[in-house]
């Protein structure tokens, strides 16, 4: 199938929009990724927009309404927190099939606010008697699991929250431009052991966007200085496991989507200058370290503690801040990971610039289970 | 003689007592607590027999729940436990102290059932809990 680039990306500087609708900052970041991308409205041949908690849940015909209605397909797509990156994958996948040259692909997210999962349920709500439900417990279990099997530590964990604050002091886009010393981040509320308030992902809401389009249409437009080419897009969901019923498995999924990916892309994880991955806890981002195999079993401990996953280091991670400090607006994130990714591969991330960087690595991974690799490569 | 539901469908309360249910494959020995039409492991949509679950497994992982959904007590430890006969099951570690020092990964625990509250109708539920054994 032939090849998909992205042309023009953008991101909204992720916050809180006190009265917004998911419509209006899905707009609001489709104009600026078409702005970069040099195209209208009219240029645009199919809208994917991914939002996950609108109630009635027609974004994409939302942000129509908002900066052109003209007909054409629009879907919209809820995949927990890989809404954002199934939303980029379906736009791309149109253009591969032959089905359009331009596509557009939206992640808008206007989120509640308090403790995410749980829910209503029918009887006795289980919380507190059957363990915990709350994202910060369940990615705490996922992370002691790593501990009980490999040794990783509190304070590893904490690290990572160190490292990603310190990354979005270097990003005017993230939520938080704010250092936070280890003695900070362990000394704060604990939340669900080992996760610290300052270990879980910051509840904002916002809006990302992508114009993708096919190798003849940017040549066409003479926009190949500008484009990043999609090497690697997979899309993988949990395979049983014993332990299914009982933990939401953010592993397997993750290995799976990573494995297709650098299969498709045809490279190693060795080969990867930099990678935004789903810390959407600090015990969660140890995990992915070995799940993307950027580092071998039991060695995420390691990483952490030698610098290698900082900016600096052998493969940067989460430079742009990450879940944990740029903010975490569910549907957006997938495509706000791919606008970091581009930014570097475009040499235009300022001072958080991984020097030289060729090939980067997003994923994201939402509880159900869904995960998203994509590999993305500067196109010149 | 008060009557109890179940926190869970794998709950099951019986006149001699409470057990934990579950259903094992009989193609790949998977050990099932939640309803399915087939075998999520492998699909079969025959031989998923009920079985009664092994009353004792080893802690797998845990978390110190400090804060939780309004209304909720804490602090409680959500734990998931392997049980002796491969059922994996999560739920409230108790008669442990709230501080990871007394919380040893692999400890050998034990089901217990006890009362887990009344709903909004009223009606009174029966959970099992984990202890250490
Ligand atoms: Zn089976």
């Amino acid at each position: 199938m032939r090849d998909v680039y992205i042309v023009g990306i953008d991101m909204l500087k992720f916050g809180r929009f006190q009265g917004a609708t998911p419509g209006e900052l899905g707009a609001q970041a489709a104009l600026l990724a078409m702005d970069e991308a040099g195209v209208t409205i009219h240029d645009i041949q199919a809208l994917y927009s991914g939002n996950q908690f609108d109630v009635v849940g027609m974004v994409a015909q939302d942000i129509q309404k908002q900066i052109g209605q003209t007909g054409i397909p629009a879907a919209n797509v809820k995949n927990a927190c890989a809404t954002g990156a199934t939303a980029f994958r379906e736009a791309m996948y149109l253009i591969k099939a032959g089905a359009a040259e331009v596509t557009l692909a939206v992640g808008a997210e206007v989120m509640p606010r308090g403790l995410l999962g749980g829910g209503e349920t029918a009887g006795l709500n289980p919380e507190g008697i059957l363990g915990s439900a709350s994202m910060p417990a369940v990615f705490a279990e996922a992370g002691q699991a790593y501990a009980h099997e490999h040794g990783a530590t509190f304070e590893q964990f904490a690290k990572v929250s160190v490292k990603n604050h310190h990354h979005s002091t270097l990003n005017p886009k993230a939520m938080y431009q704010k250092e936070t010393p280890l003695e900070e981040v362990m000394g704060a509320e604990m939340i669900a052991y080992p996760n610290t308030k300052l270990m879980c992902s910051v509840n904002v809401d916002g809006a990302a966007a992508a114009v993708l389009m096919s190798g003849d249409e940017v040549r066409r437009r003479g926009l190949m200085d500008q484009a990043v080419k999609i090497r690697a897009s997979a899309l993988a969901s949990d395979p049983y496991t014993p332990r299914n019923l009982a933990m939401w498995d953010i592993n397997a999924a993750t290995r799976l989507a990573a494995e297709a990916a650098y299969e498709q892309a045809g490279v190693g994880p060795d080969e990867v200058d930099l990678v935004e991955l789903h810390d959407c806890f600090a015990t969660a981002e140890l995990l992915h370290y070995e799940n993307l195999k950027l580092c071998g079993v039991g060695e995420a401990g390691r990483m952490i503690d030698t610098g290698e996953t900082a900016l600096g280091g052998r493969v940067p991670v989460n430079v742009s801040g990450g879940l944990l400090s740029k903010g975490h607006p569910i549907a957006a994130t997938g495509i706000a990971n791919l606008y970091e990714i581009s930014t570097h591969l475009r040499g235009k991330a300022d001072r958080r610039q991984v020097e030289g960087a060729r090939l980067g690595l997003a994923h994201v991974v939402g509880l159900g289970t869904v995960a998203a690799v994509h590999i993305l490569e500067k196109a010149n | 003689m008060v009557e109890y539901r179940g926190v869970a469908p794998w709950v099951v309360i019986e006149d001699e007592g409470a057990h934990v249910q579950a259903r094992r494959c009989s193609r790949c020995e998977a050990m099932l607590t939640r309803p399915s039409l087939a075998c999520p492991s492998c699909g079969a949509r025959e031989g998923l027999a009920p079985v009664r679950v092994a009353d004792r497994g080893v802690l797998h992982s845990y978390s110190i729940v400090h804060r939780s959904f309004p209304g909720v007590t804490t602090p409680f430890i959500s734990a998931v436990v392997d049980m002796e006969d491969g059922t994996v099951l999560k739920g409230n570690l108790r008669g442990v102290a709230f501080d990871p020092e007394a919380i040893r990964f692999g400890m050998p625990v034990r089901l217990v059932f006890d009362e887990a509250g009344v709903d909004a109708k009223g009606d009174r539920y029966l959970s099992y809990f984990f202890e250490a054994a």
